[in-house]
């Protein structure tokens, strides 16, 4: 008996503990969620918003080519992006885990992270300044007579592609050497005994011990680029609109929130397929 | 017996491996090398051409100037915009540390009924766009006619830093510290004590990465800040409405100066929280 409304004071003072963090999450991130996904089925007529539910905002989606456009680009984007960086990433922290000397490694690897220090929006800005007409690129290629009139370089999808690979071959190169660190150097000393070479050691044995990091990695940067909005709007011109940018669109000029509202919710969906993806992959491998 | 010229030209043929193996090592260096111009080239034109002598931040370059420098320092919307990030960055994570942590000591230290739920729920934020957790809040807000504020901002930047801090501390509460509580529990002290003054002196390390790391996600942080903010803004929207004027060195000059913060603060935590472990 008195163990019991012990055990419940206990609780309850627990509950107590939990209760600031629970109430923020579920007033200011579930709410406004359950909330969201309800606008999403009501529409914009004039300057009001009618309660009317229906999926109009979906069927808009699929029928209207400009908004289906946008995840059709933000895909494209966003798997060339994942894969160039995982190709560029891999290599450089490979080198830096087994050719750079040991005192020297850390070092190595903070410099190859470094500029993922600077603000997020300042980074994107100063691929401006080497990619734009006037930026260096276009004056070295000038300079050495290559070529006679500026490039443009910027303000297409190639520049927003490259913003976003030099943000995420920092982040990737980061995930990846601390897996490739952790492998114990016995593998490679076991396959090399058995008679792989040095790219067999890789293919078969180095490579299937890191590809869960290396996925793990890969969902990260889907995740952080399909939702990413300022390397596409200071990069990439006004000719191919990413999802997050149409959703900005609907939010400001149109002041349609409805649509707003039903586009992130797609924009979820696709996180949430590669998600599962990424997980049923991995469980795969793992058998 | 060999003369002198056989083995010289035995020393010049290598043996195959050993070509291939040079090969290898200076193709590895050269992919080293040309990563890190990829990697660098854009810091250093930024912060080169911050201190150009002219409006353009492109070549050429026409001399050494501290103009923009002074024109930042000059710019009172800017000084205030860096106020605001810093008040906003500093108190937005310490509310999500003092949450992260009660929650992460009531989790970890006693059973409870749905536990597990609730982890999954103080976690459920940081599988969402900012975008999408920014839209939510705006949506709401404009509902219930709240004004957009620094607050509002403030409570956007909680609700992504508190996921975070809720992992890191918890993932940091190992049962080897449940003794010491014990202890200080038979001693008398009562939970709010033991907590503040047991626990997280224990978890100082990794409560402090909490809030670093907090801090750096919400100074750095856009998309929330500018869709929740109106007239006080934080430092990267107000960047972001200097791009409308194109490239300007003044924007190198801010960029710079960033970038500069942020790697005092990485060397001071480097030494004050990592350096002193990696002696031990």
């Amino acid at each position: 008996m008195t163990t019991a409304t012990l055990e419940d004071r206990e609780r309850r003072k627990a509950w107590g503990f939990v209760a600031p963090a629970f109430i923020w999450t579920l007033a200011f991130f579930v709410v406004p969620f359950v909330y969201m996904v309800a606008m999403s089925l009501w529409s914009r007529q004039g300057r009001d918003i009618v309660r009317a539910w229906n999926l109009d905002n979906y069927a808009r989606f699929l029928t209207e080519g400009a908004l289906l456009k946008g995840l059709t680009n933000s895909l494209e984007i966003t798997l060339t992006v994942t894969a160039l960086s995982v190709l560029l990433a891999y290599p450089l922290a490979w080198i830096i885990a087994e050719r750079v000397p040991k005192r020297w490694q850390r070092m190595a690897l903070i410099l190859a992270i470094l500029p993922f220090w600077t603000s997020y929006v300042v980074r994107s800005y100063s691929w401006l300044l080497v990619l734009s007409k006037g930026g260096v690129i276009n004056q070295a290629l000038l300079g050495i007579g290559l070529i006679s009139e500026p490039l443009e370089l910027a303000s297409n999808r190639t520049a927003t592609v490259i913003g976003f690979v030099h943000f995420f071959v920092m982040l990737l190169t980061l995930t990846i050497y601390s897996n490739l660190i952790q492998l114990s150097p016995n593998y490679r000393r076991a396959a090399a005994d058995l008679g792989a070479n040095g790219f067999q050691t890789f293919r078969h044995v180095i490579l299937p011990l890191t590809l869960p990091g290396i996925m793990t990695g890969a969902f990260l940067t889907f995740v952080l680029c399909i939702g990413d909005y300022i390397t596409p709007q200071i990069l990439g011109g006004n000719n191919e609109l990413v999802l997050p940018q149409i959703i900005m669109l609907q939010i400001g000029r149109r002041a349609d929130f409805p649509m707003a509202a039903a586009l992130s919710i797609i924009l979820m969906l696709a996180v949430t397929v590669a998600y599962i993806a990424c997980a049923r992959w991995l469980k795969i491998e793992r058998a | 017996m060999a003369r002198p010229g056989e083995t010289r030209s035995s020393d010049i043929t290598f043996p195959a491996g050993g070509v291939r193996r040079l090969l290898a090592s200076l193709a590895s260096w050269l992919y080293l090398a040309a990563l890190y111009v990829f990697i660098f080239l854009p810091v250093a034109v930024l912060v080169l051409f911050s201190f150009q002598d002219g409006r353009l931040p492109v070549p050429p370059f026409n001399g050494f100037s501290l103009q923009w420098y002074e024109a930042v320092f000059a710019d009172g919307k800017l000084m205030a915009a860096l106020g605001n990030s810093l008040l906003v960055a500093i108190l937005s994570s310490l509310v999500a540390c003092l949450l992260g942590f009660l929650a992460a000591y009531a989790l970890a230290r006693y059973r409870l009924p749905g536990s597990a739920l609730m982890r999954g729920l103080l976690i459920a934020p940081m599988t969402v766009s900012y975008l999408i957790i920014a839209l939510g809040l705006l949506v709401v807000l404009n509902a219930l006619q709240v004004p957009l504020s620094l607050w509002t901002v403030g409570i956007g930047h909680v609700v992504i830093n508190l996921p975070l801090c809720f992992a890191i501390i918890y993932a940091s509460m190992g049962d080897h510290h449940v003794n010491i509580e014990r202890a200080a529990r038979d001693l008398g002290a009562s939970d709010i004590k033991v907590m503040a003054l047991v626990t997280a002196p224990m978890l100082m390390p990794s409560i402090m990465a909490a809030f670093f790391l907090s801090i750096t996600f919400s100074w750095d942080e856009f998309i929330i800040a500018f869709l929740l903010s109106r007239f006080e803004v934080t430092l990267p929207v107000e960047i972001w409405s200097m791009l409308r004027s194109g490239l300007n060195p003044k924007t190198n000059a801010i960029g710079s100066l960033v970038f500069l913060a942020s790697i005092v603060v990485l060397v001071v935590l480097e030494l004050a929280l990592f350096g002193r472990s990696r002696k031990t």
